[in-house]
């Protein structure tokens, strides 16, 4: 069992669902009904992805473990998300820029692993590829139409920004399973992955008419590694509570 | 498993499974049915999804489970594949006249519209109830994964556009 590969799709796979099970908070809250409804179709691409990878996680396991017990069953430390992907909604601001900031990040990702010497990997990343440029281009026009709309839509994504800058600096820190499968040929070189993201990011703050922070300043980490903010056991405690009142339940 | 008899019927017997979500549609004018192996009482179907979190997979998988098992098939095994990923110009003429019959305006040839460039829009999206190429897009994101919400602006009305893929 290659453990060091579980560990990486694991990685992947946490970050879709988090960031999945906190957009979906939105159903039904959304400040109008087609962002409403696109917001949360973001979310169930993002849980699709989620399935794909906890499924492959699951064969590579073997024993008992299936795509349900990986998401339900796992506690806290054994989770990999990014930080980013488990902070508050907040406003709609800061949904909507933490969803630029992450699809982004995961368009550069899936590209590169198109070339995964591991087949099943670079299947997802071929699948997936196709919705993440669509979230890609919802979420970039949304922080256009926020910064350059009006002052008070302005503010708050200026606000939105100081508050999740130093989340990102993460996904491009590699934790040691990134870097043996980039070795490896599996998984990707996560750092090089920082410039274009970076420039992409400028392109788009620059049409916002929002400052670009500064990219060498203090970044938080540690969800790579399983230590998280106090968010994600609320999250867990949500998502996770009725499989562990009701072992084995059934919709 | 290896192919020893026709399966020619077999394909035919499929456009019997309808999507869910779109009834109008079957399986097979989705393009979504990638390969049919049979051999004797035994069959496997490989398909693919549309979208990774699409709910209709279950569904479709057990249909084609049980359509088969009423024409006689006992070992049936149905197989997700993800690569090549599925396309919305994998779907068959008949299925696009069909979409279009039924109100959802059917997609255009995968295009430059399948990128990340900003505030880019599908070409020409006729409204399937008047015909009119004077349509908007309303939202890039629609009832279902597979569609977008648009707006005629002749006859005003607001219909699904099934969006290239």
């Amino acid at each position: 069992m290659n453990q060091t590969l579980i560990n990486y799709v694991l990685h992947l796979a946490d970050n879709t669902l988090i960031l999945s099970q906190r957009n979906s908070e939105w159903c039904g809250h959304g400040p109008v009904l087609e962002q409403d409804i696109a917001i949360t179709n973001i979310s169930l691409d993002l849980i699709g992805q989620a399935r794909s990878l906890y499924q492959y996680a699951a064969t590579l396991q073997g024993g008992n473990v299936t795509e349900d017990t990986l998401a339900y069953l796992r506690d806290e430390r054994a989770f990999k998300n990014c930080l980013l992907t488990e902070l508050p909604n907040g406003d709609w601001g800061q949904t909507i820029l933490r969803q630029f900031f992450f699809s982004t990040y995961q368009h550069l990702l899936y590209e590169k692993l198109l070339n995964s010497k591991d087949e099943t990997l670079a299947a997802i990343a071929e699948k997936s590829l196709k919705e993440v440029t669509y979230h890609v281009r919802w979420s970039s026009e949304w922080v256009i139409r926020l910064g350059d709309g009006t002052e008070e839509s302005h503010q708050r994504i200026a606000k939105a920004l100081k508050e999740l800058w130093s989340y990102t600096g993460e996904f491009f820190i590699p934790a040691d399973y990134e870097t043996a499968t980039a070795n490896e040929g599996t998984g990707v070189e996560i750092a090089a992955l920082q410039q274009p993201w970076l420039n992409k990011i400028q392109d788009v703050l620059q049409e916002a008419t929002l400052p670009m922070p500064e990219a060498k300043t203090y970044m938080h980490t540690g969800g790579k590694t399983g230590i998280h903010t106090e968010n994600l056991g609320y999250i867990l405690a949500e998502m996770q509570h009725l499989q562990r009142s009701y072992p084995g339940v059934e919709w | 498993m290896t192919t020893t008899k026709n399966i020619s019927p077999l394909w035919s017997l499929l456009e019997q499974v309808s999507d869910p979500e779109v009834p109008v549609l079957s399986i097979i004018d989705l393009g979504i049915v990638r390969d049919i192996k049979a051999d004797n009482d035994e069959v496997e179907v490989v398909i693919t999804p549309t979208y990774t979190g699409c709910p209709a997979m279950d569904v479709i998988s057990m249909n084609i489970r049980m359509l088969l098992l009423e024409n006689g098939y006992k070992k049936i095994s149905i197989r997700q594949t993800l690569s090549p990923a599925w396309t919305t110009d994998w779907m068959s003429e008949a299925g696009k006249q069909k979409l279009s019959a039924y109100g959802i305006a059917p997609p255009n040839p995968v295009q430059q519209v399948c990128n990340t460039q900003l505030f880019a829009e599908d070409e020409a999206v006729a409204c399937p109830l008047c015909g009119s190429i004077h349509t908007r897009r309303i939202s890039e994101f629609g009832s279902t994964a597979c569609k977008a919400l648009y707006q005629c602006n002749d006859c005003h009305e607001p219909f699904d556009y099934f969006k290239c893929h």
